[in-house]
């Protein structure tokens, strides 16, 4: 990723991913509580209504893109840490953003599946 | 005379005044210890030993102290650097009970404990017992840049000296107070697994220069900060600070650094 | 042995001798992890939606158990940490909060270390404990 980006660059995402990431969640879980107890909350009709409304489905979009930016990038600053060398590094920072990619892509399936009633 | 060179109980002396004062005995505090010395040669070792001595101590001894008692009496072959014994110039850090410290500056008294465990600094190559080398913190040092950088010079016809306000030496003459002992080095959690990152010791000396209004290298120096290795391989464990013997609060100087490159500064 | 001898994983996972600073670096990577995989782990569970009722149903069951409660409360814990100090690590890395610089004296007490910053990070800790205690209070309809 140093080879794509500066490293200051990757940093200033991590932060603002962070901030943002956190308003989102606090409005994911915070929309959870509106259906009554936490038992209710889980029942799977209450579930598919939830990804029903798109602004929602947008909130849960920009959650898994924000938290696997982040947490992947967090992942790959310590396994850059433990571990010097050119292929290494280079096997980490693409290997990371492989992950990120891929979880990026297998869960926003399930949020435009559930969305569009592909249930 | 007794030890330490005062007059024995009781022994009245004349003052220039003309009154007369008593001096009292002091009561010796010696203790005993025992100090345990890390030993370990690259050329005939495979692994460090611990050699153990038992040394007397009164409430000023320093560990450099007893480290040189047991050189001179016990065991001549120890390799130990030091050099001011005041904490100027950072010969002597050393890990002592587990923490880096340099044993000019460490009073046996103030460890509070029986053993007193000396080891080479981590995360530093060693060269001998106690002595480490210091050839990558230098060179990493010498990449920082650390001297002036202007197209200028003092020295050119018609210059004038360049002058400083107070408030200017102030923002970067902590830092300036650096003795390059490496403790900072040895006390970082990154250091301990990443052997190309810059460490606390050179951004503490990068901040300096680029704090330093008489300096135009400011961009320079970051460019060479700003890699993977670099300045964000820094995640504010404080570690350093806790541990640098001059006040240099080497954490303190790399967070303001992070301003320039975050933007908050320019 | 190492030529620069690091004390290896073992010196950054020892979160003692050196201050609260260090053990909050130390929690901050534990949670980090922690959440990252909980995270993982999060979205595969909820990709049974698809499957239909009955895999969700099934999937429900392995995870409302008193273990899946323990996890999930410790999933909270970690996650009102990791924010609470990611905040306060943000604020510091801006510059801000931590004193200026000045001429050191004797005894050199480094003025990033703080009681503002120490403060910052019990209340970290201080949250999490609540959020996990409030957390089990919900799970467990209390």
């Amino acid at each position: 990723m140093s080879n794509i980006m500066r490293e200051s660059h990757i940093m200033k995402i991590h932060y603002l991913t962070a901030l943002v990431a956190v308003g989102f969640v606090i409005i994911h879980i915070m929309i959870r509580f509106t259906h009554g107890s936490f038992a209710n909350s889980l029942e799977f009709e209450s579930v598919i209504a939830n990804y029903k409304s798109i602004p929602y489905a947008v909130v849960l979009e920009a959650m898994l893109i924000l938290i696997s930016v982040h947490g992947f990038n967090g992942l790959r600053i310590i396994l850059l840490e433990l571990k010097q060398g050119s292929t290494y590094e280079n096997a980490v920072t693409y290997g990371c953003l492989a992950a990120m990619i891929i979880l990026i892509a297998y869960g926003s399936r399930t949020i435009i599946m559930a969305t569009m009633g592909m249930v | 005379m007794t030890k330490g060179g005062l007059l024995p109980k009781g022994f009245e002396r004349q003052s220039n005044s003309g009154s007369q004062e008593k001096y009292e005995e002091v009561k010796p505090s010696t203790k005993s210890m025992t100090l345990r010395i890390s030993k370990f040669n690259p050329e005939k070792d495979n692994t460090s030993t611990f050699l153990e001595f038992p040394v007397s101590y009164e409430k000023w001894t320093t560990v450099l102290d007893a480290i040189l008692e047991v050189k001179n009496y016990h065991d001549h072959s120890i390799g130990v650097r030091y050099s001011c014994r005041q904490a100027s110039c950072g010969s002597c850090g050393m890990i002592i009970n587990g923490k880096p410290k340099l044993a000019c500056f460490t009073k046996i008294s103030e460890l509070d404990s029986n053993v007193v465990t000396v080891e080479p600094m981590n995360n530093f190559p060693i060269v001998r017992d106690l002595a480490v080398g210091f050839e990558r913190m230098f060179s990493t040092h010498k990449r920082m840049k650390p001297y002036i950088i202007r197209e200028d010079s003092e020295i050119s016809p018609g210059a004038k000296e360049f002058l400083q306000t107070p408030e200017d030496v102030e923002k970067y003459i902590q830092f300036a107070s650096c003795i390059k002992c490496g403790l900072c080095n040895s006390a970082c959690p990154t250091m301990t697994t990443d052997s190309s990152f810059v460490g606390p010791q050179g951004l503490a000396q990068a901040y300096r220069y680029i704090a330093d209004n008489r300096d135009q290298g400011k961009d320079k120096r970051l460019r060479i900060i700003d890699e993977p290795h670099g300045i964000w391989r820094c995640h504010f464990a404080g570690s350093c600070s806790q541990v640098c013997p001059k006040g240099v609060d080497p954490a303190m100087g790399i967070q303001l650094l992070r301003g320039y490159l975050l933007g908050y500064r320019k | 042995m190492d030529k620069d001898r690091k004390e290896g994983i073992k010196g950054m996972a020892n979160p003692g001798r050196y201050g609260i600073e260090r053990v909050a670096y130390w929690l901050m990577r534990i949670t980090g992890l922690g959440l990252l995989f909980y995270f993982i782990g999060h979205i595969y569970e909820t990709s049974s939606l698809l499957d239909g009722k009955a895999a969700w149903n099934s999937m429900l069951e392995l995870t409302q158990t008193t273990e899946g409660h323990i996890f999930l409360t410790l999933v909270i814990g970690m996650c009102v940490f990791h924010t609470g100090n990611g905040i306060r690590l943000m604020i510091a890395q801006a510059g801000f909060g931590l004193g200026k610089p000045r001429r050191p004296d004797y005894p050199y007490t480094p003025s990033s270390l703080n009681m503002k910053n120490k403060l910052c990070i019990y209340v970290s800790i201080g949250l999490a404990a609540l959020a996990m205690m409030y957390g089990l209070g919900v799970m467990y309809d209390v």
